[in-house]
């Protein structure tokens, strides 16, 4: 206090100190997996399993289930913490310092493009290579980039239209169809429909949605932005105008998945686009006033099912792997019908054999696995890129600014195709 | 020249370690002096090589990245490869917000790129400190001297002024995302419909208003320390004068607390400018309350040597408010010791 002068280099280290520690992790990037990818396929021994936070216990079991057929080739599994951001960024940490202890990964569909261009990901073919026929396709899409398989599908998740059955005596087919419903809410004083339009990673769902189930697409084939279409400009457009007339009420704009969630339970909205996870809680809380009367659909397109973005995980060899037979064989495990069941019936994670939704015994239980193999099947998996992060981020703030009417829809969409195309680009 | 000699004097039984070393050195063991000094060494180095290795490096590696390209993706193989060498490049893409064109070469960043959002974000840093910091200045400051009386009650004031400080922000941040949802109790409680976190000015207030509850406990705790050291006989002799208490308050309480309260402000205003988890958890950085910080984390996951670059700068920014700070703080303290001297003279 006397001399502060003296508070001059120690403030100045630990600023920098603080603000650069960040980003101490990252060095060069790798360019290609070529000569990682051949090593190790037939190493046998232990392997690390790394996932988020095993929230409804499923993965111990399964686990401890592998290690006693296995005593030579045991499995520890490394949970990570509850939020995606932090798992992808330690995921990436560990990637690029080729740590060989991060054997088998569980990765978001959306990381998976990233990933394997990093060149971190084992390709799933020759020695490698896993049966997917039996998969519904476009969880297996979401798993390929450049069209190798980099990941095997291991949950899925698509959106359902939840409605009230006692208002709504038949679920909308389609936009139009729903929109002209909402007089009903109008007249019971309720909201219309709802999403998740906080800018967050739910909007970049939201707003692909509506661009696929009107027929547009935001990255085409080969990966480049396709936004300046009739068609992503009338799925954009059924948002803003639903927002602008109050369709859509104006506190969704702050709408996360829980908020949302809470308005529909407490009958406060007519239509509700959500996950799957929305079923158990509305039928069985206290609280909920929408126990009797919740109806489920697959969600309205432009002339029949529209296009749910897919969500789920998927699971991924790393390249750095020193047992990746080993690898493969857990892998196999955890993608396995048995397994799949107990993902479903245990931890209610959508899965990703088709068989299993026609499942008799399960669709007891999960009452909503039809809906759910439509919604699915008809499902576009978010934009297949290495770039995600950047294509995200173009999505959200321009899709925000075009829902709240800050700006038209036209240049919202133009913004997001320069911003992705500049992503893309590269330096 | 008169007032820069008057500290002077004043000083040097102030700093008063010099004289005390001095003193063993007087009884005349140089040796034991020198022996000392090793021992120091050794006994220090533990600490250098733990500061080298967790700060340093980490510096001089991120320095080194953000002279680097980010990697590009190959057409062909669909893999990335490094970038190579960028000059300066990262650091003029974000000052004059340029990003990459498709057919090589730069654009202006359109909006929807992290590289549109530096000077907005740099403004929206700029705001938040200074509003929070005045606020929490000017309401720490009545807080500090409420506590400073002596009354019933007065430790467990103290301590209840302490909870939110001791609450970590993450948690204070989802505590008000709950007040201010849009069926929270801010709007239940106003009976008011505000979209708190889905239109502009109401996210700033938001964030302006938990970042206050948050730390104003600090800053009050901080001048409370100061206010502590005042002796109570000024006060006295004050009131024999027959001095106001405003005129107690302007004339000897706020020159007398001035060090403390500069620190403080100084410590909160470096804190504020990096102001990343409650604008993050409450906003998500939407509606124009993306700070330097939550930039800098944004790209991160798009590009580590941009994101390098962008720390750098953002370490430039602080540093050279800091420096400003003190500069102007340590003049002020030199020119304040030597005012009260010739007062109470």
């Amino acid at each position: 206090m006397k001399s502060p002068k003296f508070l001059l280099p120690a403030a100045a280290a630990g600023i920098l100190a603080i603000t650069l520690s960040a980003c101490g992790g990252g060095g060069g990037t790798t360019g290609g997996g070529g000569g990682d990818a051949e090593q190790g396929l037939d190493g046998r021994g232990p392997i690390t399993y790394v996932q988020g936070k095993d929230n409804s216990n499923v993965v111990r079991p399964l686990v401890e289930k592998w290690n006693a057929a296995h005593p030579n080739e045991k499995v520890t599994f490394k949970e990570q913490t509850d939020q995606a951001d932090q798992q992808h960024d330690d995921i990436v940490q560990h990637f690029q310092a080729k740590d060989a202890g991060y054997d088998v990964v569980d990765v978001d569909v959306v990381w998976t493009a990233e990933f394997a261009a990093k060149g971190w990901l084992q390709p799933l073919k020759d020695k490698m290579a896993i049966d997917t026929s039996a998969m519904l396709k476009p969880t297996v899409e979401s798993g390929t980039y450049k069209g190798t398989l980099y990941a095997a599908p291991q949950t899925s998740d698509g959106a359902i239209l939840y409605y009230r059955k006692d208002l709504v005596p038949t679920a909308p087919k389609t936009w139009d169809e729903m929109m002209g419903m909402c007089s009903i809410a109008k007249a019971n004083n309720i909201g219309c429909f709802a999403g998740q339009f906080s800018k967050y990673e739910g909007l970049t769902v939201n707003a692909s949605e509506a661009i696929n189930s009107s027929g547009g697409s935001v990255l085409d084939k080969d990966g480049k932005p396709s936004l300046n279409t009739g068609e992503a400009k009338a799925g954009l457009e059924n948002l803003a105008k639903a927002y602008a007339d109050g369709n859509i009420p104006k506190e969704a704009i702050t709408y996360k998945e829980e908020e949302s969630r809470q308005a529909f339970q407490d009958g406060k909205l007519l239509f509700l686009r959500n996950w799957p996870y929305v079923y158990n809680l509305a039928v069985s809380e206290g609280s909920s006033k929408v126990k009797d009367v919740l109806g489920m659909a697959a969600l309205p397109g432009k002339d029949g099912p529209g296009a749910s973005s897919l969500g789920g995980h998927n699971l991924a060899v790393s390249v750095y792997s020193k047992n990746k037979a080993t690898a493969l064989d857990f892998l196999k495990f955890m993608t396995s019908e048995e397994t799949e069941k107990f993902y479903a019936t245990q931890g209610s994670l959508a899965p990703v054999l088709g068989s299993l939704y026609d499942d008799q015994a399960l669709v007891a239980k999960l009452p909503y696995l039809p809906v759910l193999k439509t919604s699915i099947e008809n499902a576009v998996p978010r934009p297949v890129t290495p770039f995600y992060p950047a294509v995200t981020k173009a999505i959200q703030e321009n899709a925000y600014s075009a829902i709240k009417g800050e700006k038209t829809v036209e240049s919202a969409l133009s913004d997001m195709q320069k911003s992705i195309e500049s992503a893309s680009a590269g330096q | 020249m008169a007032t820069e000699l008057g500290p002077t004097p004043v000083k040097s039984p102030a700093s008063g370690g010099t004289p005390v070393h001095h003193g063993p050195k007087g009884v005349g063991e140089d040796n034991k002096i020198l022996s000392q000094g090793k021992w120091a060494t050794w006994l220090l180095a533990p600490t250098i090589i733990a500061l080298a290795v967790v700060i340093v490096y980490p510096i001089i590696s991120a320095i080194v990245m953000s002279f680097q390209k980010d990697a590009g993706l190959d057409p062909v193989t669909g893999l990335f490869t490094a970038g190579g060498p960028a000059g300066f490049q990262n650091y003029v893409n974000w000052l004059a917000q340029q990003c990459a064109a498709p057919g090589g070469g730069t654009v202006a960043c359109p909006p929807g790129t992290l590289g549109g959002q530096f000077w907005s974000a740099t403004a929206t840093t700029f705001f938040f400190t200074v509003v929070t910091v005045t606020l929490e200045t000017v309401l720490g400051f009545w807080m500090a001297l409420i506590m400073a009386r002596t009354f019933r009650g007065r430790s467990l004031v103290r301590a209840a002024v302490l909870v939110p400080w001791a609450i970590p922000t993450a948690v204070t941040a989802k505590l008000w995302l709950f007040i201010f949802a849009f069926e929270g109790i801010a709007n239940k409680l106003f009976n008011t419909s505000i979209l708190w976190t889905g239109s502009e000015w109401p996210a700033k207030w938001a964030v302006i208003i938990a970042d206050v509850w948050k730390t104003t406990p600090f800053m009050a705790l901080l001048i409370l320390a100061g206010l502590q050291m005042i002796p109570a006989d000024v006060y006295e002799a004050a009131k024999v004068d027959g001095a106001t208490t405003w005129q107690r308050f302007r004339m000897i309480t706020l020159p007398l607390v001035k060090p403390a309260l500069m620190v403080a402000v100084l410590f909160r205003t470096l804190d504020a400018l990096r102001m990343f988890d409650l604008p993050y958890i409450l906003t998500g950085g939407a509606n124009n309350t993306t700070t330097l910080s939550i930039l800098v984390i944004n790209q991160i996951r798009q590009g580590f040597n941009a994101a390098a670059a962008l720390s750098t700068i953002t370490f430039i920014i602080i540093f050279l408010v800091a420096f400003i700070f003190v500069r102007f703080l340590g003049a002020n303290v030199v020119e304040q010791s030597g005012a009260t001297g010739k007062g109470k003279k």
